[in-house]
């Protein structure tokens, strides 16, 4: 976007990735122990697909706007 | 009084209006809403790690007055759209406006539909080729070219100020928030924050905050899209969800757009359709969306006009989708709050009296109802870079028209680049400084929030009124410039004083029937009702006035306005554009789902 090395969309990419990770990770774990809160319709494990679907998200951001190697043009 | 307490559309009329309400809710005994676990902190921890990185990498790339104060004039239309739309999509935004969905039902939705997208595509088709041909730094710039020094220093001072106070506001509302909703401690709110603030917008100026601006968009949206999802799913639909609304309450209506306001009996706002057409659609849409340097900054900065264009088109179409983060969080808790946890909310005052939980809960406690773990520092931290976001767009707008606008020309005139972006630098910290004062005013004195929360419209619908005159009508000439941006002013202001008037005194936390259906038309108006029909007429005495001040005035020669009005500007060719990529064409296809949209939820 900007013509500068890293674009905003590899900063949005990694907090994506790294937000994804960390929900997904406590989805999975609430899943073994469970959270003294208790939300309404926690059967669905919203953490766990919303958290992967982050993941993903945030992934394909990083390796579409990957600023390190080769040269990329403006989003 | 809720947080619909402001003209509609605008960001700053939502910081500033609900910046009472929390003040307010300090004395309230209610528990805090919301308790996080470690992940939530480390998620929000996380947030404010990554935005000061991006403040420190990107200082290297503003060292020139275009880079710093115009991002350097290379935005593409995607992220001056996000942009654009993001720094009208604070929290307040968010939780004002769902609370207004509780309390009004589908008439909340009207700020992102008649409240919102003709006046941004008018933006995006008429008034952006003379903004960006001025090439000029700032609305008040433009002022300047089109009606000389006293007209942009009229704007750009009162500019400054309505910045500065509304950041302060944000600020300060931001703390009451997290007080109320987490438990945090007041003062330490302020201060990280507005240190955040200050650094990254003092490092990166207008690339910073539009970077901020960006990330929290995509914040706003992964934190909240899931209560939607879930609570639909919950209520079996959306069918289902109006059906049960209407079924909790009989002979009133909260789930048409148009249908109610056939007259201002028929509508829990009390206004006619008139109102939201004239007032909130015409008024306030085209005041706030067309001559907020705040949001027009950030598609001034874009690469080349189309790009502008476009990019402010996106804006429109994006702005078009938050009522599904936004309104209908208000309507499923209209729908189910009642009927699955016993919980109906109040309006603020009783609130206040009784400690049961506000309007203004809705969404904390719609996040409370489906956010666990993780989820919910996902959903805090949108909110928190909602707030910061909101603080650094009006920090970095303060920097800009502050140096070009009222420095430069008033202070110092002639120094190098380089001064002026090292004064852009400083005059952010400072901005933040004088932010954080206004917060602890406000603190302290909470009846000076209840100013704040109508300083934009004193200012930002004249400012309309004029601006669109000098583009579109070459006879309107300096003189009258200036005293119809300063009629209206004065308009805005008598008229808020004339509906906070009893016999017994002045009291701006109360409506005086009698005076308000004098400005609105009806004596069951309420604030929101007042705002919009006062804006309306603040617009037309400004308008007037530049008419009637222009006929008995010298106009400025033709050769003086080239690319300043419509008739005397050439728009640059930018080469062929098909069809499909034309702003024309886009703009047609946002305003046919614009009139889809209206028919459906008629």
């Amino acid at each position: 976007m900007m013509n500068r090395k890293i674009e905003i969309w590899f900063f949005i990419g990694s907090l994506m990735s790294i937000y994804g990770l960390l929900i997904f990770g406590s989805g999975i774990y609430y899943l073994f122990v469970p959270t003294t809160r208790q939300v309404a319709l926690s059967d669905l494990h919203a953490d766990i697909w919303w958290g992967a679907l982050l993941l993903i998200l945030g992934i394909v951001y990083c390796v579409k706007f990957w600023p390190f190697g080769n040269d990329k043009s403006a989003a | 009084m809720g947080l619909s307490k402001r003209l509609g559309v605008s960001l700053s009329f939502i910081i500033a209006s609900a910046a009472p309400v929390f003040a307010e809710t300090s004395h309230r005994t209610a528990a805090r809403l919301l308790s996080m676990a470690p992940i939530d902190w480390v998620i929000i921890i996380l947030y404010f790690v990554t935005v000061l990185l991006i403040g420190f990498y990107l200082r290297k790339y503003t060292t020139t007055g275009e880079e710093f104060f115009m991002a350097g004039r290379k935005m593409t239309a995607w992220v001056a759209g996000l942009s654009f739309i993001s720094a009208n999509l604070s929290s307040l935004e968010t939780m004002g406006w769902s609370a207004m969905s509780y309390q009004y039902g589908m008439l909340g939705a009207h700020a992102y539909l008649i409240g919102a997208i003709p006046a941004i595509l008018f933006l995006a088709v008429i008034m952006m080729p003379f903004y960006y041909i001025s090439r000029t730094h700032s609305v008040p710039g433009y002022l300047k070219l089109r009606y000389g020094e006293a007209s942009r220093s009229l704007a750009g001072i009162s500019f400054t100020f309505m910045t500065i106070m509304v950041s302060g506001v944000n600020m300060f509302a931001m703390a009451k928030v997290m007080q109320l909703l987490l438990g945090w401690n007041f003062d330490v709110c302020i201060w990280v924050s507005s240190i955040t603030v200050a650094v990254y917008v003092g490092l990166g100026g207008l690339l910073s905050a539009v970077f901020n601006e960006v990330m929290q968009f995509f914040l706003i949206w992964l934190g909240l899209l899931l209560i939607p999802i879930l609570g639909l799913i919950e209520v079996g639909g959306w069918h289902k969800m109006m059906t049960l609304i209407n079924a909790q309450h009989p002979g009133e209506n909260f789930t048409s757009l148009w249908a109610n306001l056939g007259s201002a009996s028929s509508n829990p706002m009390g206004m006619h359709w008139t109102g939201m057409v004239f007032g909130l659609g015409f008024a306030v849409a085209f005041g706030y969306w067309c001559t907020d340097f705040l949001q027009v900054q950030r598609v001034m900065a874009a690469k080349s006009l189309r790009t502008a264009q476009n990019g402010t088109i996106i804006g429109a179409a994006l702005k078009m989708m938050v009522p599904l983060i936004v309104t209908v969080p208000g309507l499923l808790a209209l729908a189910i709050l009642t009927q699955k946890e016993g919980i109906t909310l109040v309006p603020e005052s009783v609130a206040q009296a009784t400690g049961a939980p506000s309007y203004n809960d809705v969404l904390p406690l719609m996040m409370a109802r489906y956010l666990g773990p993780g989820l919910l520092g996902l959903g805090i931290t949108s909110m928190i870079a909602g707030f910061m976001s909101g603080m650094a767009g009006n920090v970095s707008a303060f920097a800009t028209v502050w140096t070009y606008d009222v420095y430069r020309p008033l202070i110092n005139k002639k120094a190098s680049d380089s001064h002026y972006v090292s004064m852009g630098r400083w005059s952010s910290v400072v901005g933040v400084f004088f932010a954080i004062l206004t917060a602890y005013a406000a603190k302290f004195f909470s009846n000076i929030l209840v100013y704040l929360q109508v300083l934009v419209m004193f200012f930002i619908i004249p400012l309309f009124g004029v601006v669109i005159l000098g583009m579109l009508w070459k006879r309107a000439t300096s003189a009258a410039g200036f005293w119809g941006f300063l009629a209206g002013i004065l308009t805005s202001v008598g008229e808020f004083i004339y509906v906070h008037v009893f016999p017994s005194g002045f009291n701006p936390t109360q409506l005086n029937p009698a005076h308000a259906q004098l400005i609105a038309l009806s004596p069951l108006a309420q604030d929101m009702a007042v705002n919009m029909y006062s804006a309306l007429w603040s617009l037309l005495v400004s308008m007037a006035v530049t008419v009637i001040v222009s006929m008995f005035t010298k106009p400025k020669s033709d050769e003086e306005l080239k690319n300043l009005v419509y008739g005397l500007t050439k728009i640059p060719n930018e080469g062929p554009t098909p069809w499909y990529k034309h702003p024309n064409f886009w703009a047609a296809v946002v305003l046919v789902v614009l009139v889809v949209v209206n028919i459906i939820f008629w």
